[in-house]
């Protein structure tokens, strides 16, 4: 925004603007199966940014043709509501959400037991309510949730976080202030047990060392997504299992 | 590809990448040969023919005068667009462009955009009313493979061959003056794609070898070898190791590759 732009992004202490440290993640809240009608759902509040997930499926592939013989097909729509950023964005998809739809099916496919379901689809929609950097990362760690929660068989889950450089100093999980006068943005999404890295993305401008360093910030972050994705996991069905239980 | 095509293709192609071979005989990270035609369009301000192997693609840059983005009001404006032309391959079909051609077009926008090849706050003619916007089309004509490296090169190639009209203010209206000046061009990014397949990498992937490739990776690195984009794209995964390697590798290819492009 212009005339709102914040002088320095990182104090002479190392303090972010939002008083973080520069390995620290926002504040993190997170809720499973949270929309009656989806077979899947969760929730994420990362900083500002609040994000729904719902997953419809397995179930008949729309429109047929898309149908594969083989394994089920992944559907993922991101998108963002027109009141999530400063000036409305108008409800037609753009071609960064195209992209970043595209980047996101392409983070959870190797997640998923797609062979499981030939001939069927498995639809994810994700919706931004509230935009503040890093809501592709923040959407793949609600979206792996929501598939988790519809019972979709996965090899794991996947979380996903950014690192990048601010004020010339690495810094993790960017706010959207950090994200657009930083220096450069990498989100990076992980399958933690097999260290398989399923999205990289960059922009901005790195050398080799700092590239590297980068990546392994962002790692670090999307170990501890990870660890909440799982506590809350586990929260929702001890919860089911005492309710059952009395 | 029907699945079982698919996969005994895949067999083969990744017996050969085992024994560090290809199915045209490169290398694993050897590019095909790139021939580079700059000039080809005398309508457009700038443009660029590229031939990687058989890969064909056209880039034409058009210059107009418009108004600039509110949040930028003395800054020029970029805008890349991909075509997917349906005469470049049997998979391509007319219509709005797709994710491919959307997520093609932005790589290469966000390589030329962040390596600041393009000093866009040179580009303003009158703040806030009228800055100059530099259209990059990239026109697909024939589609064997890597679209994204021969889109890249010809994109930096068409841009340092591009003349604007000399744009004046005068009175407060916009005039062309005789003659033409040279576009600035600050920056020459040259994207580097891998492509995994069963596990190993290889660079500059085939039709035949991305079709059954498991994941891709792009980086573009800026003319001091910084990395300036990246995209991982494809259903597969990479591995902290590959990525770092590649990196490695992109850097030096990218210089070699520069040189085809920048010619000094």
């Amino acid at each position: 925004m212009p005339g709102k732009t914040q002088d320095k992004l990182i104090d002479k202490e190392g303090k972010r603007v939002d008083g973080r440290a520069l390995d620290e993640l926002r504040p993190i809240k997170i809720e499973v199966g949270v929309l009656s009608n989806a077979d899947g759902s969760a929730y994420i509040e990362q900083g500002k940014c609040k994000i729904l997930a719902a997953v419809y499926g397995p179930r008949e592939a729309h429109p047929k043709h898309l149908a594969l013989p083989d394994r089920a097909l992944l559907q993922c729509r991101y998108h963002m509501a027109p009141f999530s950023v400063d000036e409305r964005k108008s409800p037609a998809p753009s071609r960064r959400e195209v992209e970043i739809s595209k980047v996101i099916r392409e983070a959870l496919e190797p997640a998923i037991f797609l062979e499981y379901y030939p001939r069927t689809s498995i639809d994810l929609f994700i919706e931004v309510l509230q935009a503040d950097g890093g809501t592709r990362c923040a959407g793949i760690t609600v979206a792996a949730l929501a598939l988790a929660d519809a019972g979709i068989p996965m090899r794991d889950l996947v979380a996903a976080c950014a690192a990048g450089k601010a004020d010339g100093k690495l810094a993790l999980d960017l706010s959207d202030a950090e994200d657009k006068l930083g220096q450069a943005d990498i989100p990076v999404a992980l399958m933690p047990t097999s260290d398989a890295v399923t999205l990289l993305q960059m922009d901005g401008i790195l050398n080799l060392e700092e590239f590297e360093q980068t990546v392994n910030l962002a790692l670090t972050g999307c170990k501890q997504i990870y660890k909440l994705q799982k506590e809350t996991l586990k929260a929702k069905y001890v919860a089911l299992k005492e309710e059952k239980e009395e | 590809m029907s699945s079982v095509v698919a996969k005994v293709k895949q067999k083969q192609i990744a017996q050969l990448i085992a024994n560090g071979k290809r199915l045209d005989g490169r290398e694993i990270y050897e590019h095909r040969e790139i021939q580079l035609e700059v000039g080809v369009i005398e309508k457009a301000e700038g443009s660029a023919r590229v031939r990687l192997g058989k890969t064909e693609v056209l880039v034409g840059i058009k210059i107009e005068v418009g108004t600039p983005f509110p949040d930028t009001p003395e800054e020029g404006v970029l805008t890349v667009n991909a075509e997917l032309v349906p005469l470049a391959s049997p998979s391509f079909e007319p219509g709005p462009p797709d994710e491919n051609s959307i997520e093609l077009a932005r790589i290469v926008d966000r390589g030329i955009r962040e390596s600041k090849a393009i000093p866009v706050e040179e580009l303003s003619l009158e703040s806030g009313k009228n800055v100059i916007i530099v259209f990059v089309d990239l026109y697909v004509l024939n589609h064997d493979g890597n679209l994204i490296d021969a889109s890249a090169i010809a994109a930096t190639a068409a841009l340092l061959n591009t003349k604007m009209p000399n744009y004046a203010v005068e009175e407060g209206e916009i005039k062309k003056k005789s003659g033409y000046v040279q576009l600035p061009i600050k920056n020459h990014p040259i994207a580097i794609t891998f492509a995994k397949i069963d596990g190993k990498m290889i660079a500059d992937p085939l039709l035949e070898e991305e079709q059954v490739m498991d994941s891709r990776l792009t980086m573009t690195f800026d003319k001091d070898g910084n990395i300036c984009a990246i995209q991982k794209g494809g259903t597969g995964y990479f591995t902290l190791k590959e990525i770092v390697e590649a990196a490695k590798i992109g850097q030096e290819k990218s210089a070699e590759l520069r040189k085809h492009v920048v010619k000094e």
